[in-house]
């Protein structure tokens, strides 16, 4: 069998879908994996001693299991166990809520705890409270720290939506297997469906340089 | 009652006891510099002024304020003592004038121009006048240090706390900083200093205290003390700083 790579070009149509309902799973995923982030973060690197367990918890029970796993548990034995149904969308947008928040806290908590105590000293010596300090010194501190770290962040998870093909969701890989089931054209197929994935992933990096480099870094 | 008042004041990090139930009272106007040698716990004593540590007997209180005395009253004290550091700790994403700026406009709740021209001033009386859009990687370690002065003099306190604002700097760049706090000490103003430059202690400090092991070992006038040492220890630490 010979390699033709122009017969990608009727199946671009339905790639583009598979790539959207990537980038949608991704950005909302991230979002909640953001918010989600930050304040498991900041309760790990502030928090008393309950919230930082709970924090500490979440984060490590997630580290420890594989984001297929993880998807499978919310789509299947969630409906068992609380009786809440849910579609393989939402499944696969809550595992990257879940998988990349706990990640993320990580990140935020090694980012804030990296910032030199004095300036914490000195923001609470003018007479702030610390949760101004946080939020008008450290902050902005330690977000320059996590932008690198959280473009990594940001690739994997991107990445992590393709295993959602166990349950089912219309992403991009799954796509390349239905229309590798109906042609058998595999290298043409994979090859397509990887530039997909690179065109995505290089977005996100050049995006991030850009970031980067507007931002003093101190 | 006096401005500042130890009440037995003592202080551990768990086991190490670093003050030991410290009687000492300051009355505004005094110049007080604090010597001895190194983890006699000098730092310790001026962090527990404004409560950046937690005493753990006695009582200590500033201006009828106790550091005991919740959140909001240590933030009250903060706001009446201005602390200068050795490193400086100069906010590194802001320029000069928004470091100094900062204070009085999310402590003291100025509007944004007021802020900035009182932030102005102060830099216009540390001699930095040109320099407020410079961020702190671009200014000398001395220029560095007349900022951080100038963003604790911002919060207009009552006293101002100095642990070793000198020593993380070249020599040439010294006289700087201390001409700043000479000017200061000849307003009025009520400072607790600690340091090595004699210099200073003998042209305007109203007091030398020699701190050892936690306790106050000498308090009595800087001529004095430094012409004359009490004892021996006092000598031989005077002769190496
Ligand atoms: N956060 C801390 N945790 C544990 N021990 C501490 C802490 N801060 C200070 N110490 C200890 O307390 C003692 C007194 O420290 P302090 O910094 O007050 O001394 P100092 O007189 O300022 O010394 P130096 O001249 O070296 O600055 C030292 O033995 C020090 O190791
Ligand atoms: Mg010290």
């Amino acid at each position: 069998m010979q390699v033709d790579m122009s017969i990608i070009i009727d199946f671009i149509p339905q790639l583009i879908v598979g790539s959207k309902v990537t980038i949608y799973i991704t950005v909302l995923g991230l979002l909640g994996g953001m918010a989600i982030g930050f304040f498991a973060g900041l309760m790990r690197a502030y928090g008393g001693k309950f919230a930082n367990t709970v924090a500490f918890i979440y984060i490590e029970l997630i580290r420890g299991t594989p984001i297929v796993v993880q998807v499978m548990f919310l789509y299947f034995a969630l409906p068992v166990l609380a009786s809440i149904r849910i579609d393989p969308m939402s499944a696969a947008i809550l595992a990257i809520v879940v998988n990349a928040g706990a990640y993320i806290a990580e990140i935020v908590r090694g980012a804030f705890l990296s910032i030199s105590k004095g300036l914490t000293e000195a923001g609470l010596a003018i007479g702030l409270p610390h949760w101004k300090v946080l939020l008008y010194i450290i902050g902005p501190l330690a977000f320059r720290r996590m932008i690198p770290p959280l473009g990594n962040q940001f690739i994997v998870s991107l990445k992590d939506t393709s295993l959602f093909i166990v349950i089912g969701v219309g992403e991009l890989t799954r796509i390349g297997q239905e229309i590798m089931a109906a042609n058998f054209r595999a290298v043409e197929i994979w090859t397509a469906v990887a530039i997909c994935y690179l065109i995505m992933t290089g977005t996100m990096t050049i995006a991030l340089r850009i970031v980067e480099k507007r931002m003093r870094m101190l | 009652m006096s401005f500042i008042e130890f009440r037995k004041t003592s202080k551990s990090f768990g086991p190490l006891a670093v003050l030991k139930e410290v009687d000492l009272t300051i009355e505004q106007g005094e110049v007080v510099v604090l010597i001895g040698p190194s983890g006699s716990g000098k730092s310790t004593l001026l962090r527990c002024i404004n409560g950046l540590e937690t005493i753990t007997d006695g009582d200590l209180v500033v201006d009828g304020l106790s550091v005991t005395g919740g959140k909001k009253q240590l933030r009250e004290i903060r706001q009446e003592a201005g602390m200068v550091f050795q490193q400086f700790n100069l906010f590194p994403q802001m320029t000069a004038l928004q470091n100094v700026a900062l204070g009085p406009r999310k402590v003291r709740g100025l509007s944004k121009e007021a802020a900035l021209k009182k932030a102005q001033e102060l830099l216009d009386k540390v001699g930095l006048s040109d320099k407020g859009n410079h961020y702190p990687s671009e200014l000398s370690g001395g220029q560095q240090q007349r900022v951080a002065i100038a963003r604790a003099l911002a919060v207009e306190p009552k006293v101002m706390l100095f642990d070793e604002p000198t020593s993380a700097l070249d020599p040439e760049l010294k006289q700087e900083v201390l001409n700043v706090m000479l000017q200061l000490a000849r307003e009025g103003m009520t400072m607790i200093v600690v340091t090595h430059e004699m210099g200073f202690a003998k042209q305007v400090g109203t007091r030398l205290i020699f701190m050892e092991h936690g306790k106050i070992a000498v308090d009595d006038d800087p001529r004095t003390v430094i012409d004359t040492p009490p004892n021996a220890r006092m000598k031989d630490f005077l002769s190496h700083v």
